[in-house]
């Protein structure tokens, strides 16, 4: 039901290098607790949907910045590790 | 007479809804509370075009109708007819953020389902338009079958539009909605909502938005840093000089009306409870109002602009050591002014245990009442000399005080999170808003509903206490002749007297014992009762405080002046943070814990400083 070949999807919203265009190929939910999971669904979070990371706060854990839809939204990474993407071909 | 028909203002956070409501209700509101939560409640009346009054209410952002944090618990039971003490609204109108349709449409989607009357305000058209998004409203409306207007809130622009749409769905029939089936999952609900988004956008170009430059400063590890290091400065600076000026002049006046009462009024127990009762205890109190005030100002600045939640992305590192989200962390930095604004602004937080635990170690920063005390034992007790070229001792020591606050914080808040506040991280998740030019009428309702607050605040609760406090301090009289100080003879002087065993083992004598009770108004005042207790005349001269360091220097060890600053870092004082915390956790039972745990580490610490210093012979 993906339109978009998923080529790439061993690579997580976490690794994506910045200002990147992808689109969210797969959310593997179970890494995700069920607060945590409601609230990514809220944000829009959803196979097909674009997205791009916009930047990263200090170098080793810190959140991300990311673009979601027309939206930018901050996220940690442990969750931005379950976000399963795959980028758009070059 | 009907009860004015109720009209609730619905959507996801940051869609424009309060300055939607401000533009519809002008200076008709009210803020109280919802009971049971520490959720507010805005209401204002809107007039109608044929002048009939509408009660509106602004309710608090949410994502969707499964709540989770306690302010989208009341949008849910307000929108369900069970939130206590309200009726079901009349209708509703759903704010959405025209240049976030596909995420706002959701909740349009679950809100219209629910079958009241609705009407959509299409807000912030001219931020899509900026974005280079193009919309059809009346597209719009046709896909979700209910009036559709586009507004721009700061701009005052599509209110009249809006008000006679509020108008129609009111008086027009209740129209029957073919309800969907129960509950469609967020996620179907989601790509509907993708897919009307896309009907009703005529054209759109890819967003690359001005504020991403912004961004890419603000959030940059280095220069981001800087950044939020330089708008601390500037805040702190303005908070403290900005705020000095009006707060002498606000003492100044609780003087002149003390002043005043004591030529009118024979000495008597009366004008005693009215001057050095009521009108000292409120008075050091609403002292702190300017700078509060000032603080406030400052957050509600960053939190307008959009700023706020990227000092969060900033923060969350550093704070997820602690357990607790990079929300926690402009609270705590407000508390080093006071706690009370600090406690206050803990209401950004969402998730419950991030926020109880926030406000548990909010007392822990050092605030600026504490200042006086330290600059006086300091003062007093630590010799002026230099450690290191340009760093005194005695400046070292102040920064150590300052330091130990946090640490004690940061180790309180992981124990915390492991014991009373366990749970699972809520984590940081959030939407970073569009960054916006702040509107001052905006500001200025905000600023005047928390100054509304602490007022209410000091008028009530704390003017009670004082006089409890002062009533403690004057009675029982001695008899006449008696060689026994009024104070040492009163209530207060006996529990000194009686407590002070316990306070032995610290290194603290029965003077300080007594001090301590009234510090528990403010804690500033200990400098006070330190010169009652040492019953030094100070109207004699300038010189008061110079004197009390004088008497401390000869009365005092160095070890129980140690343990007295150290119980400073932690101690349980101050009367309005109690109150503060217990009105924004529902109850005494976490002023209690808090008051109960500061009390024992200011306790455990002042009694190691005490017997450490003894041991170095100190
Ligand atoms: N440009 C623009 N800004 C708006 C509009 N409506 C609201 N805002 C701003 O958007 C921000 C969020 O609005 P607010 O009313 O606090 O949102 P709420 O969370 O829904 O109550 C504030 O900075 C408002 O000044 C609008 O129509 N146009
Ligand atoms: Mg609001």
């Amino acid at each position: 039901m993906n339109m978009f070949s998923r080529v790439d999807s061993h690579l997580s919203l976490e690794s994506l290098p910045n200002r990147q265009p992808a689109t969210v190929a797969a959310i593997d939910w179970a890494r995700l607790s069920v607060p945590e999971a409601r609230r990514l669904r809220e944000l829009g979070f959803d196979e097909g949907v674009g997205v791009e990371v916009l930047h990263r706060s200090l170098i080793g854990k810190g959140p991300i910045a990311c673009r979601i839809g027309r939206m930018t939204v901050a996220l940690r990474r442990t969750v931005a590790g379950a976000i399963r993407v795959s980028q758009h071909a070059a | 007479m009907n009860a004015a028909p109720l009209v609730a203002l619905v959507g996801n956070p940051n869609a424009g809804k309060s300055a939607l409501f401000n533009a519809l209700t002008g200076a008709r509101q009210k803020v109280g509370n919802y009971p049971g939560v520490t959720v507010e409640r805005h209401s204002g009346r809107l007039v109608l075009p044929d002048g009939r009054p509408v009660e509106l209410v602004d309710l608090p952002g949410a994502y969707s109708l499964e709540p989770s944090s306690p302010d989208e618990r009341v949008t849910r039971d307000f929108l369900a007819g069970t939130q206590a003490g309200e009726r079901l609204p009349d209708a509703l109108v759903v704010v959405v953020d025209a240049s976030n349709l596909d995420n706002h449409l959701r909740f349009t989607l679950q809100l219209i389902a629910l079958g009241l009357p609705v009407v959509v305000a299409l807000n912030m058209i001219d931020l899509a338009e900026r974005d280079g998004l193009k919309l059809d409203p009346e597209r719009l409306s046709r896909e979700l079958g209910v009036p559709v207007v586009p507004t721009v809130a700061v701009r005052r622009r599509g209110l009249d539009e809006l008000r006679a749409q509020v108008d129609g769905v009111l008086t027009g029939a209740p129209c029957a909605k073919p309800a969907p089936a129960e509950a469609e999952d967020i996620v179907t609900l989601q790509r509907r909502a993708r897919k009307i988004a896309a009907l009703a956008t005529v054209s759109e170009a890819p967003v690359r938005r001005w504020g991403h430059a912004l961004d890419s400063v603000a959030l940059h590890p280095v220069s981001g840093v800087l950044m939020l290091l330089a708008i601390l400065f500037v805040m702190f600076q303005t908070v403290f000089w900005a705020g000095a000026a009006p707060a002498d002049a606000i003492a100044a006046g609780f003087d002149w009306v003390s002043g005043v009462v004591k030529h009118l009024m024979p000495d008597s127990v009366l004008r005693s409870l009215i001057t050095d009762g009521v009108i000292a205890g409120v008075g050091a109190v609403v002292k702190f109002l300017p700078q509060i005030l000032v603080m406030f100002f400052f957050i509600l600045l960053l939190e307008a602009s959009g700023y706020m939640v990227r000092a969060a992305f900033l923060m969350d590192r550093l704070m997820a050591h602690a357990g607790l989200s990079g929300r926690a962390f402009i609270p705590l930095l407000s508390s080093f002014a006071c706690a009370v604004p600090g406690i206050m602004s803990t209401r950004t937080i969402d998730d419950e245990k991030d926020r109880l635990t926030t406000i548990l170690i909010a007392p822990l920063m050092t605030c600026s009442a504490r200042l006086p005390v330290y600059t006086l034992i300091i003062g007093a007790m630590i010799p002026n000399v230099r450690v290191l070229p340009f760093v005194g001792l005695q400046g070292l020591v102040m920064l150590g005080l300052y330091i130990m606050g946090v640490v004690g914080a940061f180790v309180v808040a992981v124990v915390l999170r492991k014991t009373v506040t366990q749970g699972a991280s809520s984590g940081f998740m959030m939407e970073m808003p569009k960054y916006q030019l702040p509107q001052l009428n905006h500001l200025a309702i905000g600023l005047w509903s928390r100054a509304a607050i602490f007022l209410k605040r000091a008028g009530t609760t704390i003017a009670f206490t004082t006089i409890v406090l002062w009533a403690m301090l004057s009675f029982p009289k001695p008899p006449e002749g008696s060689p026994v100080s009024p104070v040492n003879y009163s209530i207060a002087g006996r529990i000194a007297n009686g407590i002070e065993p316990v306070f032995r083992p610290i290194g603290f004598n029965r003077d300080i014992v007594l001090a301590l009770i009234p510090a528990m108004a403010a804690r500033e005042v200990a400098v006070a009762a330190l010169g009652t207790v040492y019953a030094i005349d100070e109207s004699g001269s300038d010189g008061g405080e110079a004197q009390i360091a004088t008497t401390l220097a000869k009365r005092w060890s160095l070890p129980t002046a140690l343990a007295f600053l150290m119980w400073f870092v932690f101690a349980p004082q101050c009367i309005s943070t109690i109150a503060v915390t217990r009105r924004e956790t529902n109850g005494w039972k976490w002023p209690a814990f808090m008051v109960g745990y500061l009390f024992a580490l200011a306790y455990g610490a002042a009694g190691a400083t005490y017997w450490v210093a003894k041991f170095f012979g100190l």
